[in-house]
């Protein structure tokens, strides 16, 4: 027990905990938006939830009530309504609707923050840029030991984000990669997906203490992108992204205190330099596996067109490097 | 403060000058960015200009506004071409690729804003008003630049007017005509990169994507012509951007750059409900109209077939019987008719309740309804 404390105590064991599990949340969530191209979603929930927190906190007056989950929450479920609306009414085309919706709602946060917010802790520069520095130094008592706060609040956002993950692994899997059979087999991937961006929205508010708006958005995207170079199978996906989140939030922070900088900032950077990596080296899809195979004399069949195909073909289940794929087998078609 | 005083201090009407001419380049251009369904790229250039603006600082060592503008074209241009990289040479979606720019060049630029606050101190205090947009720390030598790199862009704008318009909407067309399409195409980002980076110091990093997007999606609104809607994008960035540096200089301690987006938000909903043709209210009005003449026509044709039904153009039909054929109550229709005199009410005993027959005007009008579908010809009436 006394060890765990020694533990919990260090700064900087909280710190590297703390980002690791914002990636790890963040991942687990992202791999799926970037498989349905939703990616920039996260940013404009990532931004909008800035109003619902404002929002919470002007009717209670703290921040640290419950009631500011709700709120950012609420505030991502209506960034995706509103942008919804707007694709819907057929006025503006979808990327232009996220650039509309989130901006305007941001900007609201931003000058109700400037207007009644001024003196309390919520001023925007935090919010962007995140506070990562100072989790230890928050705590609270639980079963007699002194947790960070935001470690706690974080560990139980990931462990709800993978318990997600796991239950509803199967509709996941359905809705993003064949909606149209997740419809006829009576799942309904509209209410999937909307249940992904609300738990993305708690845990942007999780994350916002931690790393800020922005760098949230790196964690959300890039490990499953860097993933997704790495591997043609989901759930290897899920654990290289948070592998690569984890070992992120480490070296980030070896980094950011060599350097004196930025710890979100550095924690983020490192996420990209693992993209690169995967870019590089990637044993598919890699630049210099494609390189190599170029140069090869080209295979009859399989890995290429596989490789090169929309998202929704490119992962099949069971399709190893090299293997012609079979079809898609369909999760509880057995039955 | 009142708007005469307002107007009549110097820097405010500077800076509200500067404002109006960021308003009208990022309008402009982004209409083209719009069009083109870029308009998240805007979002990713202006994001990812932060670290270029913490490098044009450490490098130039002072807060003057060239090296940092030209620090964050350049660092826009190279998120811009990493997003290509990934689009282009791997199965990454344009999606995630643009979220990846985004998110790791702002995190870069976090870390150098850091940096720099470590290697100078306190003097870097001025970068932090480019996360918001801040109108009070532009200063005149500032506006200069603002304006002449602004209008530059737009002559560039005017110069290559036809194949912008080209590699705009039929880029193949564009390229059957021996036109660099590629070229065009970068450089028409680089010019929106250039109307987002001249913006950052009253608008900010985080909120520029907005006056790219929102004047031009409230442009488009109003026309149909690319030449209107640039003109008309134009005019509402600039609106936003004075009204923004207005209320931001009027009221203490509002960021600049919320305002101007809140304003440009609000001219995008207004054209969203009222421009004609397009505008949803303007939309609703017409299909309630026609909805309306729709019930009229209907009623008219009814009338006049079960007068050919019963061979009698004056066949005086229970209103009951109206209802029945039209699926719903048809008082209020016929009651309209009435008014136009193309109806008439009539008493048919033994039976009660109203009975309509057609007027001549009537009759008329409603056997030119029938005729396109192959309406009966009177001599049908005899068989």
């Amino acid at each position: 027990m006394t060890a765990l404390q020694a533990w919990l105590d260090t700064p900087s064991v909280t710190i590297v905990a703390v980002g690791a599990l914002v990636g790890v949340a963040a991942t687990l969530l992202g791999t799926f938006l970037v498989l349905r191209r939703e990616s920039m979603l996260s940013d404009a929930i990532s931004h909008s939830v800035l109003l619902g927190i404002v929002g919470a906190y002007l009717l209670t007056g703290t921040l640290d009530t419950p009631l500011h989950v709700v709120g950012a929450a609420l505030a991502g479920l209506a960034t995706v309504v509103l942008t919804d609306l707007l694709v819907r009414s057929r006025r503006v085309k979808q990327d232009a609707a996220i650039g509309l919706v989130f901006p305007a709602l941001f900007a609201a946060a931003v000058l109700l923050i400037n207007v009644y917010a001024r003196d309390v802790h919520l001023d925007a520069d935090a919010v962007l840029l995140g506070e990562i520095a100072f989790a230890w130094l928050d705590v609270v008592r639980v079963g007699g030991l002194e947790v960070a706060r935001s470690l706690l609040t974080l560990l139980v956002v990931a462990a709800v984000n993978l318990a997600f993950v796991v239950v509803a692994y199967k509709e996941l899997k359905l809705a993003t990669f064949d909606p149209a059979l997740a419809v006829a087999l009576g799942l309904r991937p509209g209410l999937i997906g909307l249940a992904l961006l609300s738990l993305l929205s708690v845990t942007a508010v999780g994350a916002f203490d931690a790393v800020g708006a922005i760098l949230f958005v790196a964690f959300v995207i890039v490990p499953p992108t860097a993933a997704y170079l790495l591997t043609d199978r989901l759930w290897r996906m899920l654990a290289y992204g948070s592998a690569i989140a984890v070992a992120s939030s480490f070296l980030g922070y070896r980094v950011a205190v060599a350097l004196d900088v930025s710890i979100g900032g550095s924690m983020a950077s490192v996420t990209g330099g693992f993209l690169l990596l995967a870019l590089a080296l990637g044993p598919r899809h890699g630049l210099i596996a494609r390189a190599l195979r170029r140069r090869a004399p080209q295979p009859p069949t399989g890995a290429r067109a596989a490789g090169a195909g929309t998202v929704p073909t490119a992962i099949r289940e069971g399709a190893d490097a090299g293997t012609p794929a079979p079809a898609l087998t369909v999760p509880g078609s057995r039955r | 403060m009142d708007l005469h005083v307002l107007f009549g201090d110097f820097t405010v009407r500077s800076v509200a000058l500067g404002a109006a001419l960021v308003g009208t380049v990022a309008g402009a251009l982004g209409s083209f960015a719009v069009l083109r369904r870029q308009s998240l790229l805007g979002d990713t250039l202006s994001h990812a200009a932060l670290p270029g603006i913490a490098l044009g600082f450490l490098v130039s060592g002072s807060r003057s506004l060239t090296p940092i503008l030209a620090g964050a074209l350049i660092s826009g241009a190279l998120a811009a071409l990493l997003v290509l990289l990934l689009t282009r040479t791997t199965r990454i979606k344009d999606d995630a690729a643009l979220g990846v720019s985004l998110s790791l060049f702002f995190a870069v630029g976090t870390v150098l804003l850091t940096y720099a606050q470590r290697q100078v101190g306190a003097a870097q205090a001025g970068l932090d008003a480019f996360l918001f947009g801040q109108a009070a720390a532009v200063l005149p030598a500032d506006l200069t630049l603002i304006g002449g790199v602004g209008l530059a862009a737009l002559l560039a704008l005017a110069l290559l007017w036809k194949e912008f318009k080209a590699v705009t909407f039929d880029a193949d067309f564009a390229r059957s005509l021996g036109l660099p399409v590629l070229a065009l195409e970068a450089l028409l980002t680089l010019l929106i990169a250039v109307a987002v980076v001249i913006g950052l110091q009253l608008v900010g990093v985080i909120l520029m994507v907005a006056l790219v997007v929102a004047p031009a999606a409230a442009a488009r609104q109003w026309t149909r012509r690319l030449e209107g809607m640039v003109a008309l994008a134009a005019a509402f960035g600039a609106l936003a951007g004075v009204t923004g540096a207005l209320v931001s200089a009027s009221a203490r301690g509002l960021a600049t750059g919320p305002v101007i987006v809140l304003a440009a938000s609000a001219l995008v909903l207004a054209s969203l409900l009222a421009a004609p043709e397009r505008g949803l209210a303007w939309h609703a009005a017409r299909s309630w109209a026609r909805r309306r003449a729709l019930g009229s026509h209907r009623v008219l044709v009814d009338l006049l077939r079960l007068g050919q039904d019963h061979r009698d153009p004056a066949y005086a039909s229970e209103q009951g019987m109206l209802d029945t054929y039209f699926g719903g109550p048809t008082g209020h229709v016929l009651r309209r008719l009435r008014r136009r005199g193309l109806v008439e009410r009539v008493e048919h005993m033994p039976e009660e309740g109203a009975h309509w027959v057609l007027t001549p005007a009537g009759r008329a009008q409603a056997r030119e309804l029938q005729a396109p579908f192959g309406g009966r010809r009177d001599e049908d009436e005899n068989r």
